[in-house]
């Protein structure tokens, strides 16, 4: 799903260095200004923004823990080579690239890492997790700190909140994702009308969007899962 | 029996977590202690002397020393007792740092185990009794396993030390890594030109006895008299008349097979010579190649050889050779990149090793020089270096570093600027490890003077486009995505142990680590020295290494070599087995499992078989102790008695207990 494009539909590569012969490409995210980026960690991401300091000595020790507790990675093993980076295709879209999550996350920097788009625009795709040399499974950090951002009240990128609440209600109601529900839903509670209605011809001839609902065999168990979870899960 | 105790608080090594002036009050009740005591250091100066000096007040026979472990001063106080005037073999040693203090917490069961393993070591030494020594003499020459700059070193110095020496090459030539080199770091010095005068020392020294194309086939024997049976692989060639001419190779119509000299990058006939100061400077051939080997019809090097030293028939030939003592300088491989699927698994020609473009660079290389990428021989623009392929990555089990590739990517960075001025190099680097002389200058300088880019980040994907490789890889500084269109792409491959090393280990006994590099006697203060006496190391085969460390370990371990060869006589540890011939029924099960065939078999003078140890080979390993149904075999210092009686001191049986 080409959702991040869609999004930063302007906002595509950048050429940056300003050397005229080397063809090296950076690839940044829209709205970045290139020559302000070489600073640790976090480039910031609006010309005439001040300058963000984290202070290191007040780093989140429990933020650090929660992390590491919930997705069963060592992110102290993290050496900031960066294959993540390099292999993650919504670098284009985030305000701070994958390693730089990782490294928020090694300094405890609970705010900047929560309120972070980055972390709601993953796809998780599993790119960073095959390349890491370490065998961290950062699409799972990834994962966990998006968790974690929703239950602090966060959501950086609201539409993307509206888009997983519209399916997981689909999917309580039918017992599977009935799309035309699961669209009209999103709409109404993203107020973006407009998305993707240039595939509805081709997805409707296929029959891809049926107007009723489909429900499946055993959609009871189904419903019966999401109210097992808000009763017992410390998570809802 | 008078026992004198000395416990030692190693400062707070020991004192920190156990009770040591207690243990000592302990110790003096356990059976024949006279003198007990704790010390700040037993193995300083005053720590030894005190113990000298109870001897000698006490008038003891036995001491024991309860410290660290006995790897690390047992012999330091074996020499003090022997100093008071006691055999060294009266002494014991309870090791309650390594095996108490370091590993555990609690003070008041720490105090109770280290009083234990005390009470264990009296129980020990009370059945202890003076040993002497063997002597017996070395054989004065030394083998070198291994021909690269490090073995090269080796040999040499032994040489000119005085020593005869049998240097064995499993290749054809002697010159290992080095010799495919272009230049060196931080010099950018020519390899060959530096090494070739030392490859041609080795041809022409008269102590030194070549053998390439060798390998080590079996080892026996101890040090000062090891016999090493080497292989001498048929290279059908008569090396005693092969000139080197070379017409044979130029004749050679067979030039299918990859030519591993210049890293597969061309073909290479299947008689030949690999370099032009290949030592020793004769052809072989390639038995897989070779059409008259493999298909029986051809014969064009024989027509053509001038002095007529082809040899279709020859085969292999054992050679063995007395030593006194072996150097391994075997030298490591590099990593197999093709694991990792983000640079193409070998789909893209363009992708090569940092070696293979080392051959690009090379004048003897199959470009003669001139820097041609292999998909379409155009001169590449652009070229990108990925450093720490197969180095720091636990992935694929490297997670050590290689050490020396940051330098030599810097070097291959500064000879593209060379070879093609108007070229741009990308180096993708993790951290630049550059401690050593002049080497950070010289990253410096490929970045400032050479103008090479780097790049902190690594690379994720590399994929074509046109004729260009994109690589697409981060930039952790800037937190962003990089892509370069490169012509040609460098994998720095890291280091990995030699393919055949932990084989080689087993025939030499030394243990490799868990990634088949040797294991050195000790890290800091035994470093070319293994567990095993009389086998030395030198070079890569203990770690990754550049050429000035592989070089200074050649010549450390030469010193090792010759400083163990110098001694007239050597001596032998004298808890080794022992026959008793009055139990020995002849039955030869000990013959069979000593693992160093130290036991033969003897006849007494009723004609009865009987075993015999030969003292000098054997190692005291106790296999035959345990072997003997007769219990008529004895580790002197290790008796069945001396075990049993450590054993019912840490579990007294009930007949013995209380007995405080």
């Amino acid at each position: 799903m080409s959702y991040g494009e869609s999004l930063y539909q302007f906002g595509a590569s950048v050429r940056g260095g300003g050397v005229s012969k080397r063809s090296i490409r950076y690839i940044a995210s829209p709205g970045t200004s290139f020559q302000s980026t070489g600073r640790f960690a976090v480039p910031y991401r609006k010309l005439g923004m001040p300058m963000q300091i984290f202070d290191l000595a007040t780093a989140d020790q429990g933020f650090i823990a929660e992390v590491e507790a919930r997705s069963h990675q060592n992110v102290k093993t993290c050496y900031q080579c960066g294959n993540c980076t390099a292999g993650c295709p919504y670098t284009f879209a985030y305000d701070y690239s994958v390693s730089q999550i990782m490294r928020l996350v090694q300094t405890g920097q609970k705010d900047a890492v929560l309120k972070s788009r980055s972390i709601w625009l993953c796809g998780s795709c599993q790119s960073c997790t095959t390349r890491c040399p370490n065998k961290i499974d950062v699409a799972l950090v990834m994962d966990v700190c998006r968790h974690m951002s929703r239950e602090a009240g966060y959501a950086t990128e609201r539409s993307v909140k509206v888009f997983a609440d519209s399916f997981l209600a689909s999917v309580e109601r039918h017992g599977r994702a009935y799309e035309l529900g699961l669209m009209a839903s999103y709409m109404t509670r993203s107020g973006r009308v407009f998305t993707d209605v240039d595939l509805a011809p081709q997805v409707l001839m296929r029959g891809k969007l049926p107007f009723k609902p489909h429900p499946i065999q055993g959609r009871e168990q189904v419903a019966r899962i999401f109210e097992r979870f808000r009763k017992g899960g410390k998570n809802a | 029996m008078r026992i004198g105790v000395f416990i030692c608080h190693c400062g707070s090594n020991i004192a920190g977590t156990v009770d040591c002036p207690s243990v000592a009050a302990t110790a003096l009740k356990y059976p024949d202690v006279v003198f007990s005591t704790d010390t700040m250091y037993a193995c300083s100066e005053p720590g030894q002397d005190a113990i000298i000096q109870a001897v000698k007040e006490k008038n003891l026979d036995g001491v024991v020393v309860a410290s660290c472990t006995p790897r690390m001063h047992e012999q330091t106080f074996r020499r003090a007792v022997e100093r008071a005037g006691l055999n060294r073999y009266m002494f014991e040693m309870a090791n309650i740092r390594e095996h108490v203090s370091w590993i555990g917490k609690t003070k008041d069961l720490n105090t109770g185990k280290a009083s234990e393993l005390v009470r264990m070591a009296v129980e020990k030494l009370r059945r202890n009794r003076p040993l002497t020594a063997k002597r017996f003499e070395t054989t004065k020459r030394v083998l070198v396993i291994g021909g690269g700059v490090a073995g090269i070193q080796a040999a040499l110095d032994c040489a000119d030390g005085g020593q005869e020496v049998v240097l064995v090459e499993r290749e054809q030539s002697i010159g290992g890594k080095m010799a495919k080199l272009d230049k060196t770091f931080p010099t950018v010095d020519c390899s060959s030109c530096v090494l070739g005068p030392k490859m041609v020392d080795i041809a022409q020294h008269p102590k030194i006895t070549l053998y390439t194309c060798s390998e080590v086939e079996s080892v026996g024997g101890y040090v000062g008299n090891f016999q090493v049976t080497v292989r001498r692989k048929a290279t059908y060639v008569d090396w005693t008349k092969c000139t080197g001419c070379g017409l044979c190779v130029e004749k050679c119509p067979s030039r299918k097979h990859p030519d591993p000299f210049n890293e597969n990058l061309c073909n290479a006939p299947s008689i030949n010579i690999p370099f032009p100061q290949a030592i020793p400077k004769k052809a072989a051939i390639n038995p897989v190649s070779c059409l008259m080997l493999t298909k029986g019809k051809c014969g064009a090097c024989a027509k053509v050889c001038p002095v007529k030293c082809i040899d279709f028939e020859q085969k292999d030939e054992l050679v063995t050779v007395d030593v006194g003592a072996i150097v391994v300088a075997t030298g490591y491989d590099l990593f197999d990149w093709h694991k990792y699927p983000q640079y193409g698994e070998g789909r893209y020609k363009d992708v090569i090793t940092s070696m293979q473009y080392e051959r690009l660079l090379s004048a003897s290389g199959p470009t003669g020089g001139h820097v041609k990428r292999p998909s379409d021989g155009k001169e590449p623009k652009n070229v990108v270096f990925i450093q720490c392929v197969g180095s720091r990555d636990k992935s694929v089990n490297r997670p050590y570093c290689s050490g020396f590739c940051c330098m030599y990517t810097a070097k291959q960075a500064i000879l593209t600027k060379d070879h093609i001025p108007d070229s741009q190099s990308y180096v993708f680097y993790m951290d630049i490890r550059s401690p050593g002389k002049l080497y950070d200058e010289f990253t410096r300088r490929a970045m400032e003077e050479y103008g090479a880019q780097y790049v902190r980040g690594r690379v994720a994907m590399i994929y074509p486009k046109g004729d260009k490789l994109i690589v697409r890889g981060a930039d952790t500084l800037a937190g962003t995505q990089v892509e370069v269109p490169a012509d040609l792409v460098v994998l720095a491959v890291g280091a990995e142990a030699a393919k055949g090393a932990v084989q080689l280990g087993e025939k030499l006994r030394v243990a490799p680590d868990q990634y088949g590099f040797f294991v050195e006697s000790h890290p800091k203060l035994k470093p070319v020295e293994t567990n095993t006496a009389g086998v030395f190391l030198a070079g890569a085969c203990q770690g990754p290494k550049d050429i000035p460390a592989s070089v200074g370990q050649g010549s450390a371990a030469a010193a090792k070599v010759l400083g163990l060869l110098s001694k007239a006589m050597l001596e032998s540890d004298p808890a080794v087995s022992r026959v008793n011939p009055a139990r020995c029924v002849g039955c030869g099960k000990c013959i069979q499992t000593c693992p160093f065939g130290a036991i033969k078999e003897v006849q007494d003078r009723f004609g009865n078989p009987k075993a015999e140890v030969i003292d000098t080979v054997c190692q005291g390993c106790g296999i035959c102790t345990v072997t003997c149904p007769q219990g008529a075999i004895q580790l002197e210092h290790f008796t069945d008695n001396q075990i049993l009686a450590e054993v019912n001191a840490l579990c007294p049986p009930k007949m013995f207990a209380n007995y405080e």
